[in-house]
């Protein structure tokens, strides 16, 4: 087997060495009954036979780069430079493990130190961490951040978490889930962040607003910011970073914590995961900021260097008292995130930022004016609703055979909202791929 | 190694540099509300090559199993073979959208689905979710799964969850988390779970323990079967902590011995790169009664297609989607191309190489526990006075190898975990011992030496204290 290196002689010297007859008998403290079980798996391949089977597997997929793709709803078709596989795939970074010992994990401490000061400044906070599972946890642990520091340790015991329903439906999902033990009240609201946030009371110690919303409505943050401050709660923002290139930044409109699923920063849609969880706040909540972080230290002839830090916050040290249980993170995402903001920079994100607001105006116009069909009014970034005059679902199952992807049909998710459709347009649409769209809509309507 | 100081991308930074190109607007601009419009984006700014060369500089002041031993003990720092790199980085799979539609995404279905019966055969559990992102989720998703139960059943008192005290500190953090409080098991003077505090512990308030075996000390637990047997006569569920499964995979299904649900990290035992702190991704096992509460949403077969599926009585989701799909596609081929001999050769060889590399080092350090060992064991690094296992660690560094996980776990003083894992040679291992032996004697005759380590990093010892007390968490100009 390629991956081991011992050769039979070894396993004799080394046998030997350890006194013991054979490899089985090391395994002696475990029961007899149970040792060395039959196990019916396939049987082992050459790397040439598993690339094959792997290379069958793969095609078998709709790829985003042989259509005309209109899907985003939470994982983003978005231009990836070659840079960044190029560089985050070398060895020293990808086999390296969480950086323990700073003196030999500079590179990887470094690039999160880095990666921690663009991404803060993209979303406007002070802080951000190294990094969570992705979006939807980040928000999950956001909301427990906020509990832990204005909830239960607030005055009054504050319990009661508004939410806004124009969320993810997985995010509220995994939200749920993460919040199953824990004695918060969750209000979903149907209504925009600043309507929502004018419902905060003294019981309130958090909002929770999207920006953009999952039906991609941007609400006014700003006064959702006022309404939660002015009740004494907290305003925890789920934001777009690709849109915080070329729109106000949630820190800026007055957020407290900011999450984000940070995919569309050089992290490829690989069928929803490994994403990206971004997390931020305002400086004064970092003692209550879960996950890891970087900070800048000296060793002793005075030369820079990086190190974890706050680390009082975490498992490892705190055990049972710690802020989360989270260990792993998202090290590699991150990486590519880094590396993409890095290759992007200050015009570059705010091209990508301005060339996705301008298709996906141009895409609403157009669908706007077919018979039949309606996009839902308000401003939006890179994503909108549109009524469809049938089924949006006819739509998702046929277009596809034509090379358009459409978008999401909402009864995936609402099975009574049968007639919308979640369109989305990036940098990576053409104007000759919007017209199709907008040409086969028609069509199929016909 | 690279030694010299890397500027920071702000410090690189030149107005007027791009290091992306993109394409010209082809559509009619539409304005922006200029009460929406960001006013500038403090982001750096450098050309490609300028890009380039700063993360490659960055790369070459990491240590990382591509280059070095990197034997910290309980994250197995095995090979990540390059094949399931080129595996998972395929077209097909990197630009498939989690919501095209089932029958768009067969291919990633069945991928799923065998992955997720594998890894049940594997540990002889009937059925698994693969929604976890990491081990640590997996925990989580394990403890609500075992809560679910209790509820399912109407048992609402229990409350407490029993974690053995050389347990990872992951273990109690999920308990909080899941709502449960968290109850320190002693260990006896084996190593193993103290069977008469177990005893002790075990009442109606008892939600289950959480057990990793073998346990951080690198040893298997003898009393496994009568320690699953007490928790369930108590009405508690035991839950397998699968960090050290490497030891286990083709040697023994931890079903077979009463654990209920257990977790595995992929990025452990299966191979796929820890990433400087991931992605992992972590396959949550469970009995048959307790398929119906697993975390969804999971692969099913139906009339010739996958499908994706809610269990019945599902704790819901812990993530967006489908879990860390990239993840899964590495683990998959290492699977494929090991199968059951293959498996159960890496773990007899992790076990080997471990208890080869204890002979050799066990006259020069103590060793807490000095029975045969699995895949890692724990060494003393108190060499000689005013020597700490930090000085052994970082004096390491400067003989070129990564040093094992320090101070954990918490039962042993001056600890030093060492897990050498499968694929490191016998030649690697024997220069590792010897420099290790090396050490000691150092420890003893010039301990300047050990004090000074590293000296031939990047950068020295970091002042930690310092850098906590006035943190520096963004680049200020």
């Amino acid at each position: 087997m390629p991956y081991i290196a011992a050769t039979d002689a070894d396993r004799a010297a080394m046998l030997l060495r350890v006194g013991a007859a054979s490899v089985e008998e090391l395994f002696s403290d475990i029961p007899a009954s149970a040792r060395f079980p039959k196990l019916d798996l396939p049987p082992p391949l050459a790397e040439m036979e598993a690339m094959r089977e792997i290379e069958a597997l793969a095609a078998k997929n709709l790829s985003a780069s042989s259509s005309a793709w209109f899907l985003g709803a939470g994982a983003y078709y978005h231009f990836i430079p070659a840079v960044v596989p190029a560089l985050a795939s070398r060895g020293e970074f990808l086999t390296a493990y969480t950086p323990y010992q700073p003196e030999v994990s500079q590179g990887t401490l470094q690039a999160i130190f880095e990666y921690q000061s663009m991404a803060a400044t993209l979303l406007g906070v002070d802080v951000l961490n190294a990094s969570h599972y992705d979006g939807a946890t980040a928000l999950a642990e956001g909301l427990l951040m906020a509990y832990n520091a204005a909830g239960k340790a607030g005055a009054g015991q504050r319990e009661k978490a508004i939410v806004c329903a124009d969320l993810h439906p997985e995010y509220k999902a995994v939200i749920a889930s993460y919040l199953a033990a824990y004695p918060i009240r969750l209000e979903e609201v149907d209504l925009p962040p600043e309507s929502a946030a004018a419902l905060a009371d003294a019981s309130t110690f958090c909002v929770v607003a999207p920006y953009p919303g999952f039906s991609g409505a941007i609400g006014d943050i700003g006064a959702a910011a006022e309404a939660a401050h002015a009740a004494g709660a907290l305003l925890l923002v789920q934001a777009d970073p690709i849109m915080c290139g070329l729109l106000k930044s949630p820190g800026e409109l007055g957020a407290d914590i900011v999450a984000a699923e940070g995919q569309s920063l050089g992290n490829p849609m690989c069928f929803g995961g490994p994403f990206l969880g971004m997390l931020g706040a305002k400086a004064s909540l970092v003692r209550r900021m879960p996950g890891r972080l970087v900070g800048q230290a000296k060793d002793a002839s005075g030369r820079r260097g990086f190190v974890l830090t706050l680390t009082a916050r975490e498992q490892h040290i705190r055990r049972e008292k710690a802020i989360s249980n989270i260990c792993s993170n998202q090290g590699l995402s991150m990486l590519q995130a880094c590396i993409y903001l890095a290759a992007m920079g200050k015009t570059g994100l705010r091209e990508v930022a301005e060339l996705c607001w301008n298709k996906a105006h141009y895409a609403a116009s157009l669908i706007a004016g077919l018979p039949g069909f309606a996009v839902a009014p308000g401003r939006f970034f890179k994503e909108f609703t549109v009524r469809t005059p049938f089924p949006a679902e006819e739509l998702a199952r046929r277009l596809p055979r034509r090379g358009v992807v459409p978008g999401l049909p909402l009864s995936r998710y609402y099975p009574e909202r049968t007639h919308e459709l979640l369109v989305c347009v990036t940098e990576m649409c053409t104007r000759a791929q919007i017209e199709l769209l907008a040409r086969s809509l028609e069509e199929a309507s016909r | 190694m690279n030694l010299k100081e890397e500027p920071l991308l702000f410090e690189l930074s030149s107005p007027g540099r791009v290091g992306a190109s993109l394409p010209l607007c082809d559509v009619p601009a539409a304005p922006v509300p200029p009460e929406l419009a960001r006013d500038g984006l403090a982001l750096p700014e450098l050309d490609e090559l300028g890009v380039v060369r700063h993360f490659t500089r960055l790369s070459q002041k990491n240590f990382s199993i591509d280059t070095q031993f990197y034997p910290l003990g309980s994250c197995t720092m095995k090979y990540n073979p390059k094949v399931n790199e080129q595996a998972a980085s395929l077209p097909g799979w990197r630009n498939a959208h989690p919501l095209s539609g089932e029958e768009f995404n067969q291919g990633a279905l069945e991928l799923i689905h065998s992955l997720q019966e594998q890894l049940c055969e594997i540990g002889g559990f009937a059925a698994g979710s693969l929604q976890p992102a990491a081990g640590a989720q997996g925990e989580l998703a394990g403890v609500l799964v075992m809560r679910a139960y209790h509820e399912s059943r109407g048992d609402s008192k229990r409350r407490l969850v029993l974690v053995p005290d050389s347990a990872h500190g992951t273990n109690p953090a999920t308990c909080t988390m899941a709502g449960y409080q968290a109850k320190t098991i002693p260990s006896d003077a084996e190593g193993g779970v103290d069977m008469a505090a177990l005893a002790a512990a075990l009442d109606e308030t008892v939600a289950g323990i959480m057990i990793t075996n073998p346990n951080t000390l690198g040893l298997f637990d003898r009393n496994i079967e009568a320690i699953s047997r007490a928790v369930h006569g108590a009405g508690g569920l035991v839950y397998g902590d699968g960090a050290n499964m490497n030891a286990l995979a083709g040697v023994l299904r931890p079903a077979e011995v009463g654990i209920d649900v257990m977790h595995y990290n992929l990025h452990k035992t299966f191979s796929t790169p820890h990433g400087g702190g991931g992605p992992g991704a972590g396959f949550v096992g469970v009995r048959a009664d307790l398929a119906g509460f697993l975390p969804g949403p999971i692969v099913a077969r139906a009339e010739g297609a996958y499908a994706l599926l809610m269990p019945a009585r599902s704790i819901g989701r812990m993530k967006s989607f489908y879990g860390n799909f990239g993840i899964l596609v590495r683990a998959y081929v290492y699977l494929r191309m090991l199968g059951a001999p293959g498996l159960r050769r890496v773990a007899e060889t992790a076990v080997l190489n471990a208890n080869y590399l204890k002979c050799l080092v066990e006259g020069a350090y103590k060793v807490k526990y000095p029975r045969r060992c699995m895949h890692e064991f724990v060494a003393q690094g108190d060499l000689a006075e005013g020597v700490h296992t930090l000085d052994v660690a970082k004096r390491l560094i400067d003989y070129g190898f990564h040093p094992p996980t320090i101070y954990f776990p918490l039962i042993v003083p001056e600890a030093l975990m060492i897990e050498p894992t499968e694929t490191e040679s016998k030649e690697t291992l024997d220069e590792f011992a010897a420099v290790l032996i090396r050490i000691a004697v150092e420890a003893r005759e010039r301990p300047e030496l050990l004090h000074a380590a590293p000296t031939t990093t990047p950068v020295g010892r970091l002042d930690e204290v310092a850098a906590a007390r006035n943190p520096t968490l963004c680049y200020r100009s």
